[in-house]
């Protein structure tokens, strides 16, 4: 038995069709198993060899990885969720009630994309925490850190663009409740310090930017939506090759 | 931990297609390291991080089974919930505007925090405990930090479990649909001083629509005086310390650092002697 699978698989391997697909022969021996993490895409985001200790789970818990992960997650779902969302103040909420009641998997897909989005928000706290208290933001990796920070803000930001697009009460008060805040900048805000004095009003501040209006309406839907949607996953997308390019050129701080 | 030995490790020893980069690269730890010291990551660290997203991806499963996504009734500015709450990550901020007036509570605070968080390698100059867990070796930094982090998640555990209708403070054991009585009755720092020393509200001068009292000014020299002996005792006290951060960073970091503590300080200040702002002009209240 084992022998027949081992002619197929070498029979498979030897094919024109998969040489030209992968750089490498099948990783069963160890130049094999090399030559996979130099010449794959996405697995030479890793070094060849490691050290032994950095299989100890303990020291990153695995939570840069998982944020990545819950990043891809997001992605998919969120490409599925387009396919029957449509940004307009008139049938966003329906569209929103059609994943949960018509649409094949709508709801799982809703739901996987909701809590990837929790679970998200939390990793990448729980991710500064252990670089924090790993020292892992000493020289040569302070940039890595700044890097983190701003991806940090990101999924943050990203997190709340999407909040606003169900358009039930919940969405559209959250989003009241920040723009309130927008409202009170100093300086650029109608309501914050010095902003009337700057000649700052309702149609003019950085809340009417934010929203592209006075009032949470069909504008700011739209803005949340290219944003939450385009925008800020490109800018995510950015910054993560930026931090996963130094994580390899400072090296990795701990037994890794 | 030697640096920079990842990266090293992993260049090919035949200098392939970097046109003699890699001859110039100095030899690393890893290189002295015995074949032994290493595993490769195909298969080790793959199947470790194969495993993790499948349980990550079970949870996921599991939680969207157990508890799915909400949906409220369609939006509308007609009917405004009560309380509003912004997502649970945010009610941290939230919840410090019982305290603070938006512009801090939701603005500058949360700009400090990323600034702040973008400063702290640049103002911790100590080189310890890069690349492991350890507390001796950095206390300062560490409870710092901890004291942030402790903040910031109570802060959302309040919000998110015992702020009901209004705000108001409810237990998870009492009636949440009953309104609490409005609690009033809060003073600015400078009526509480000009009342106990009995001083007349008639301004010194008055600049614009500033009338600047006597109280007022004594709430000024106490917030410029928290920041003055905020900064100077550390010098004074504990010139080591300061010499090993130098100027630059001795100033950026102790800001940082009282503005931290001044969070929890306005709270209690709130909650022991009802004061509402400790400052006050025309254009801001702290
Ligand atoms: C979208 C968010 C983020 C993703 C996907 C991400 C991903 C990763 C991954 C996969 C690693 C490898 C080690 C590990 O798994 O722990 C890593 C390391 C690192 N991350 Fe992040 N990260 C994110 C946010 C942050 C944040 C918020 C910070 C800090 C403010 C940060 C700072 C660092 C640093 C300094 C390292 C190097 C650690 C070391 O050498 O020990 N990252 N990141």
């Amino acid at each position: 038995m084992n022998k027949l699978l081992d002619q197929i698989r070498e029979n498979v391997t030897q094919t024109q069709v998969w040489k030209s697909i992968f750089r490498h022969g099948f990783p069963s021996n160890d130049a094999n198993r090399a030559l996979v993490m130099f010449s794959n895409v996405i697995l030479h985001l890793h070094p060849v060899r490691v050290r032994r200790g950095a299989l100890k789970i303990k020291f990153t818990w695995c939570l840069g990885g998982l944020t990545f992960f819950f990043f891809v997650m997001l992605a998919v779902t969120g490409v599925f969720l387009m396919f029957y969302y449509v940004p307009d103040t008139r049938r966003a909420y329906n569209d929103i009630k059609d994943l949960g009641t018509v649409i094949y998997f709508g709801s799982l897909f809703r739901n996987l994309h909701r809590w990837s989005a929790h679970a998200m928000v939390f990793s990448v706290w729980m991710h500064m925490t252990r670089v924090f208290l790993t020292g892992s933001y000493k020289p040569p990796r302070e940039f890595n850190w700044v890097v983190g920070v701003i991806l940090l803000v990101v999924t943050l930001v990203m997190s709340w663009t999407g909040y606003l697009l169900p358009w039930d009460q919940l969405a559209l008060w959250a989003v009241t409740v920040g723009s309130k805040m927008a409202e009170a900048t100093p300086l650029v805000g109608n309501a914050g310090p010095f902003g009337p004095e700057l000649g700052m009003g309702v149609d003019n501040d950085v809340r009417f930017v934010l929203l592209g209006g006075t009032v949470v309406g069909q504008s700011a839907l739209l803005r949340f939506y290219v944003l939450h949607c385009l925008g800020l996953p490109l800018v995510m997308a950015l910054f993560m090759a930026v931090h996963f390019w130094r994580i390899r050129k400072d090296g990795f701080s701990g037994p890794l | 931990m030697a640096e920079k030995e990842t990266t090293l490790g992993t260049l090919p020893k035949r200098d392939g297609n970097s046109g003699g980069l890699a001859a110039l690269i100095k030899k690393s730890a890893s290189d002295k390291m015995g074949p032994e010291d290493h595993v490769l990551v195909w298969p080790n660290l793959v199947y470790i991080e194969l495993i993790s997203m499948l349980f990550a991806t079970a949870l996921l499963l599991f939680l969207s089974l157990i508890s799915p996504a909400p949906l409220e009734e369609l939006a509308s500015s007609d009917t405004t919930p009560n309380p509003t709450k912004a997502p649970w990550y945010f009610l941290g901020l939230q919840e410090l505007l019982v305290y603070f007036d938006p512009w801090l509570a939701g603005v500058v605070l949360p700009s400090l925090i990323i600034v702040g968080l973008v400063l702290l390698p640049y103002i911790d100059p100590n080189p310890k405990g890069k690349g492991y867990y350890t507390f001796s070796e950095r206390k300062f930094a560490v409870l710092g930090f901890c004291f942030g982090l402790a903040l910031w998640y109570i802060l959302i555990v309040i919000g998110v479990w015992f702020r009901g209708l209004d705000w108001s403070w409810y237990w998870p054991w009492e009636n949440w649909h009953h309104h609490k009585p409005i609690t009033g009755g809060l003073v600015d720092l400078e009526v509480i001083i000009g009342k106990t020393l009995g001083m007349s509200d008639t301004p010194l001068v008055t600049l614009g629509r500033y009338g600047v009292t006597i109280a007022n000014l004594i709430t000024w020299a106490l917030f410029l005086g928290y920041y003055a002996i905020g900064f100077s005792v550390p010098f004074l006290t504990m010139r080591k310390f300061y010499n090993t951060l130098g100027f630059v960073r001795y100033n950026l970091m102790m800001f940082m650092f009282l503005s931290m503590l001044g969070v929890p300080l306005k709270i209690f200040l709130r909650l022991l002697a009802n004061v509402k702002y400790v400052l006050v002009t025309p254009w801001f209240k702290i």
